[in-house]
């Protein structure tokens, strides 16, 4: 089992070297996605049989690689065979997708060599077992998808994006390191004997911040996200799509592995720490997400939110496993996870058509889009998929995730503790405000690219993409409906994965009548994806149907409807700002710190009128821009060091070494 | 061992530290350089007696090696560039001497105390030749502070690196390979250094170092 994920692990490694050689002949990237995409199926279809098979199973391995007297550990419990499925999930359709998309890539040799590598690091990273080999993989995954952000570089946009991103995960490595060296203090690097270990209350607290810190800032919490919205937009939309749909899972299973795994039982105000920060999260990230233009930075903030969601269930997951309710544990940690899966499926298939728009428009504003349902009606068709499944509606999978993320945090007056049975419903609120932008995000991306008119020409001469891509966005929308009507083989699949990191699981599922899932007891609430699917379709068959035979079966164009005026631009359609703008008036002035200044020429001139709004990022104002001035300061003064004389060199070193001997002396 | 071997070890080491004052002292090139092949070949009789009592013949390598390259190859070898860059007359100083001495001295009883206090387990011979190593590697580092004139900082780092050689035979065991990689790296060092010597020289027309600051634009 682990034999064959390793040596998959090992061909993606070996495919790096081979991509340099790949970029220069023609059809050289079909070879190498080709790769990628055998060694992704097998390493999925491997976690997937050690998941649904041998549960309890935990083969490991040790190479001798790494620290000498350490070797390099790797185990394939329950936990890693989830996220590898995720990982190799993502892995596998975004390496059919640029299978049709990465013949497109102007610079090849930017991006075939890093791709399997980064694949490769991310599946390092599930696998490993031991602090040092995490800690290389992380990096190693970082590092890859940094040069695979900077591919394209001549653009003045992506080195920034790339400069941020190199320091916020050189920021969030550190963190790790510093966790695991505390961690590590009374055992060692292995995570087997950190698991034997008992850290104190305090130790454990601290290293559960500090996880918190280094995985939230690869995750993209708020306000460690800043980072995010930039890097992932300006990779190649496969990785993109990868980076939003995997790699940010890559992150939350790290810190379920150090939270939940390595430390101790956890104390109830770890819950609070880490609702305070997936809640906000949530909430801002949508927001954001509702006053972006750009497809592809609206997608990336989108990611934000999906991450909040999920740190919420893990909070929750805390809250009632450190207050003895563990089947409330269970049901909150299935939740987060299955929002893993799910949002990794809709996030990917929405990148890739987010990348299929831009290939063939060349766009990611979506002022200048519209009306591609009819140039691309079958991307189109996958995008709507993926935009209903993310908004959280019946019967796709979004809603289960979230449906279950709110029946957890409707058992919280069962808490003992008054404070939080206090606060968590306050969460409650803060999600389901989420999930209404969301929807409402989602709308504006689907009606304002692909509905309406053109609004510009590339738009109006789009068409369809190709078949490899639109194999990779029909097979994640396909997957999207089967985990929507059938969440109950889902649930039940992640059982051995609750099992091992709450120690309960949620009622057994299958075997209910009609794919029923019951969270708790059937008396209590109970969802039938599979009923709302078929009464949804049949209705909707039955209507249309209706429609045809009572009024008319003819097709007939019209011109759309024009709001009266004779022949209007195209550009006077609603557009992504103007849907947003009632959103962005009633929380922008004090989130964003927006304000709108309209300028009217007067009467008689022929200049146009203006409105223009100015919107401020205050996290970036208040933490990032107070921090980059001070470093700039300190750099600025310790920079005098690099021009000193070569005696003044010595008389530095020489007086270090005096005041070391004097410590020990003294 | 017996007390008079231990004296005579003692005695020596002691004369490496006598012979770094000296060096300390010293403000022309050529008596630099005569005292520190005197430094060497102190150092070379204090391996060699080491060598006697601690019944180890390849310290005798070490010896013969002290002997040659510091005491006789290199010396001759410094007083040549010395003639051919034409420097012998000058006088250099950065500190005033008694400062200098008196800051030797210092860094003499820092590493005594240090040592003392960091080896209370060791036998005594090697306790006594470890804080003498010590304060000839400071006292060497002194003198390439102190000094501007490149061949004079050469001769530092030579000095510290004897420092070096005696800790080295102190500790018993160490294996030959170890000290023969450590002169040869200290040998190239100094071909290194003598190049960049006719290097900075040429283009400068002078080995005082504040010429490359000045080079450089930087104030002192």
């Amino acid at each position: 089992m682990i034999a064959v994920a390793l040596w998959s692990v090992a061909a993606l490694l070996a495919l790096a070297p081979a991509g340099v050689v790949l970029s220069t002949r023609p059809r050289g990237s079909i070879i190498l996605y080709g790769g990628c995409l055998v060694a992704t199926s097998t390493l999925c279809v491997t976690a997937l049989s050690d998941l649904l098979y041998f549960p309890h199973l935990t083969p490991s391995a040790t190479l001798p690689i790494g620290l000498p007297w350490l070797g390099a550990h790797f185990r394939l419990d329950a936990l890693s065979a989830f996220f590898l499925v995720v990982v190799n999930l993502g892995g596998a359709a975004a390496s059919l997708f640029a299978l049709g998309y990465g013949q497109h890539e102007e610079s090849p040799g930017r991006v075939l060599p890093f791709y399997p590598a980064y694949l490769a690091g991310m599946n390092t990273v599930v696998l490993a077992n031991d602090a040092f080999s995490f800690l290389v993989a992380w990096e190693f995954m970082s590092l890859t998808s940094w040069a695979l952000v900077v591919s394209h570089h001549r653009e003045a946009e992506n080195v920034r994006a790339g400069y941020v991103y190199l320091l916020m995960a050189s920021f969030g490595t550190l963190t790790l390191l510093l966790a695991f060296g505390l961690l590590a203090s009374g055992a060692g690097y292995d995570f087997d004997a950190i698991r034997a270990s008992h850290p104190s209350a305090a130790l454990a607290g601290m290293v559960m911040i500090l996880a918190l810190l280094g995985a939230g800032s690869k995750a993209g919490l708020v306000p460690l996200h800043a980072w995010l919205p930039l890097a992932h937009p300006a990779a190649p939309s496969h990785v993109s799509g990868l980076m939003s749909g995997v790699m940010t899972k890559v992150a939350v299973y790290g810190f379920v592995r150090i939270v939940f795994d390595l430390l101790p039982e956890p104390v109830w105000w770890w819950s609070v720490v880490v609702l305070l920060v997936g809640g906000p999260t949530a909430t801002l990230g949508v927001l954001y997400a509702l006053m972006q233009r750009d497809i592809k930075r609206l997608l990336a903030y989108s990611t934000i939110e999906n991450i909040g969601i999920i740190f919420t269930g893990l909070g929750l997951a805390l809250a009632f496993k450190a207050q003895g309710l563990d089947w409330v544990a269970a049901l909150a940690f299935t939740a987060a996870l299955l929002h893993v899966f799910n949002h990794a499926l809709f996030k990917s298939l929405l990148f890739f058509g987010a990348g299929a728009v831009l290939e063939v428009t060349g766009e990611r504003d979506m002022e200048k889009l519209g009306g591609l349902i009819h140039r691309m009606p079958k991307t189109a068709f996958a995008m709507l998929v993926g935009c209903v499944a993310i908004s959280a509606l019946p019967p796709f999978n979004g809603f289960v995730s979230e449906w279950l993320t709110f029946q957890a945090i409707l058992l919280s007056p069962q808490l003992p503790n008054w404070g939080l049975k206090l606060i968590i419903p306050a969460f409650g609120g803060l999600l389901a405000l989420a999930a209404a932008f969301a929807a409402a995000c989602f709308v504006e991306l689907y009606g304002i690219s692909f509905l309406g008119r053109p609004r510009s020409d590339l738009a109006a001469s789009a068409h369809e993409t190709d078949r490899f891509s639109l194999a990779a966005m029909f097979a994640l929308a396909a997957l999207c409906l089967v985990a929507g009507i059938l969440p109950g083989l889902f649930i039940d699949a992640l059982a051995p994965v609750s099992k091992a990191m709450v120690g309960n699981v949620m009622p057994h599922q299958t075997g209910l009548e009609w794919m029923t899932i019951v969270p708790i007891a059937e008396s209590r609430s109970s969802y039938n994806g599979l009923l709302v699917f078929l009464f949804s379709a049949l209705s909707g068959m039955a209507a249309a149907s209706a429609i045809h035979r009572l009024a008319s079966d003819r097709l007939r164009r019209a011109p759309a409807w024009d709001c009266g005026y004779p022949d209007p631009n195209p550009a006077i359609q609603y557009s992504a700002s103007s849907f947003s703008q009632p959103i962005r008036r009633v929380f922008g002035s004090v989130i964003f710190a927006a304000h709108e200044s309209g300028e009217m020429p007067p009467p008689l001139s022929p200049a146009p009128a203006r409105l223009t709004v100015d919107m401020r990022d205050l996290i970036w104002d208040a933490l990032y821009a107070p921090i980059a001035k001070v470093i700039g300061v300190v750099t600025e003064r310790v920079n005098m060091l690099q021009f000193l004389t070569i005696r003044r060199y010595l008389t530095l070193v020489f007086a270090a070494l005096i005041v070391l001997l004097l410590v020990v002396a003294l | 061992m017996s007390s008079l071997q231990f004296d005579i070890a003692h005695l020596l080491a002691g004369s490496l530290v006598l012979a770094s004052f000296l060096m300390l002292y010293q403000d022309r090139l050529y008596a630099l350089l005569n005292v520190y092949a005197l430094h060497a070949g102190v150092l070379a009789l204090s391996v060699a007696w080491q060598a006697y009592v601690q019944d180890a013949p390849h310290l005798y390598v070490t010896a013969l090696i002290a002997l040659v390259f510091k005491a006789i190859i290199i010396p001759v070898a410094l007083h040549r560039i010395i003639r051919q860059l034409g420097i012998h007359r000058e006088i250099e100083n950065v500190i005033g001497v008694g400062l200098t001495m008196m800051a030797g001295i210092g860094l003499v009883a820092l590493s005594m105390v240090v040592m003392l206090r960091v080896t209370p387990g060791a036998d005594a011979l090697a306790r006594e030749d470890l804080a003498f190593a010590l304060s000839v590697v400071l006292l060497g580092l002194l003198i390439m502070v102190t000094r501007r004139n490149a061949v004079s900082q050469v001769v530092g780092f030579m000095s510290l690196e004897n420092g070096l050689v005696l800790a080295a035979t102190g500790a018993k065991g160490m294996p030959l390979v170890v000290e023969i990689s450590v002169a040869f790296s200290v040998l190239i060092a100094f071909i290194v250094i003598g190049i960049f010597l006719f290097r900075i020289r040429e283009r400068f027309d002078s080995v005082d170092v504040q010429a490359l600051d000045r080079f450089r634009g930087e104030r002192r």
